[in-house]
């Protein structure tokens, strides 16, 4: 069920989700979006250019949080915007052949500015990844009846 | 390697035309660890009033770095791709995007500041579908700055 926007209160928090990244998982996101910039899977290359290892997508992060709008909302057709800053890289480890992640994103999120006039939401996502907050400003407005 | 500073203001035209496939937006969906059924089956997309899949939010990216690769790829704008950091992102979504969509991209330089030794570019894609005849339907703004790095940086 959709949440009603009359229902809704600024501060209330609409859960969390935990993304774990692995480097298949950005070859795959390369594949997918078209953004094959080597940073994002050659180790070599990245330490090259001074990051300090594989990075992921900021997109890719991006990406993977608005999921928990999207299930809140109940239609990802809802989500009217969305935006964010990409404050810190997400440093993904090579765990290739176990069953370890390279990385974990904590993502939770909470109701910010309500427009009943629109008929909108703003939701404010935390995003973090070995404790640093890798997104700023990162705000969802979604549409809701 | 600097940035020409004469970009700003500049404006690539829609080239080619972005054919949404169902495929595609599983795939993407996938991608980004994203597991609403709307995305992946046409009879739970059209249960909410949609008529067809319908794409994540952030798939427009695909379209919008598509146009951006014109820019960073022009000789001319002196941007080296290994230097690129992606600094900020958003979409704005006039209506959701849908498999079958037929969709094309302007790309316009918005902004080029000098940041140490780098730039801050920042640029905005308007993302129409194509419809019957010369008919255009706006679907999607996005905006997004990159930080390309100077030497040290």
């Amino acid at each position: 069920m959709s949440p009603k926007i009359s229902e809704l209160s600024a501060g209330q928090e609409i859960g969390s989700r935990t993304v774990e990244v692995t480097r298949t998982d950005l070859v795959k996101y390369a594949g997918a979006s078209g953004d094959f910039n080597p940073i994002h899977w050659n180790e070599a290359f990245a330490t090259g250019v001074e990051l300090p290892g594989v990075i992921a997508h900021g997109m890719f992060t991006m990406g993977s949080a608005v999921q928990l709008v999207t299930d809140w909302a109940g239609d990802p057709a809802a989500v009217v915007d969305f935006q964010t800053r990409f404050t810190k890289p997400v440093v993904v480890t090579d765990t290739t052949g176990t069953s370890e992640p390279g990385a974990t994103i904590e993502v939770s999120g909470a109701v910010g500015k309500i427009d009943a006039d629109a008929g909108t939401a703003r939701v404010d996502l935390t995003v973090v990844s070995a404790g640093q907050k890798v997104l700023m400003k990162a705000q969802a407005i979604v549409k809701l009846s | 390697m600097t940035i020409n500073p004469d970009l700003q203001g500049r404006s690539y035209p829609a080239a080619e035309v972005y054919d949404v496939g169902r495929e595609k937006i599983r795939e993407f969906a996938r991608a980004v660890k994203a597991t609403h059924p709307a995305h992946f089956d046409v009879e739970e997309a059209k249960a909410l009033g949609h008529s067809d899949l319908v794409a994540p939010p952030t798939f427009a990216i695909i379209i919008a770095q598509r146009a951006d690769a014109q820019l960073i790829e022009d000789p001319e704008a002196g941007i080296d791709f290994s230097r690129v950091v992606h600094a900020d992102q958003r979409f704005t979504h006039h209506r959701p995007i849908f498999a079958g969509d037929r969709l094309v991209a302007e790309l316009h330089v918005d902004g080029v500041r000098a940041m140490g030794g780098g730039a801050m570019i920042t640029t905005r894609s308007e993302i129409f579908a194509l419809g019957d005849g010369d008919a255009r339907e706006q679907v999607t703004t996005t905006t997004s700055s990159i930080l390309v790095r100077g030497e040290g940086q």
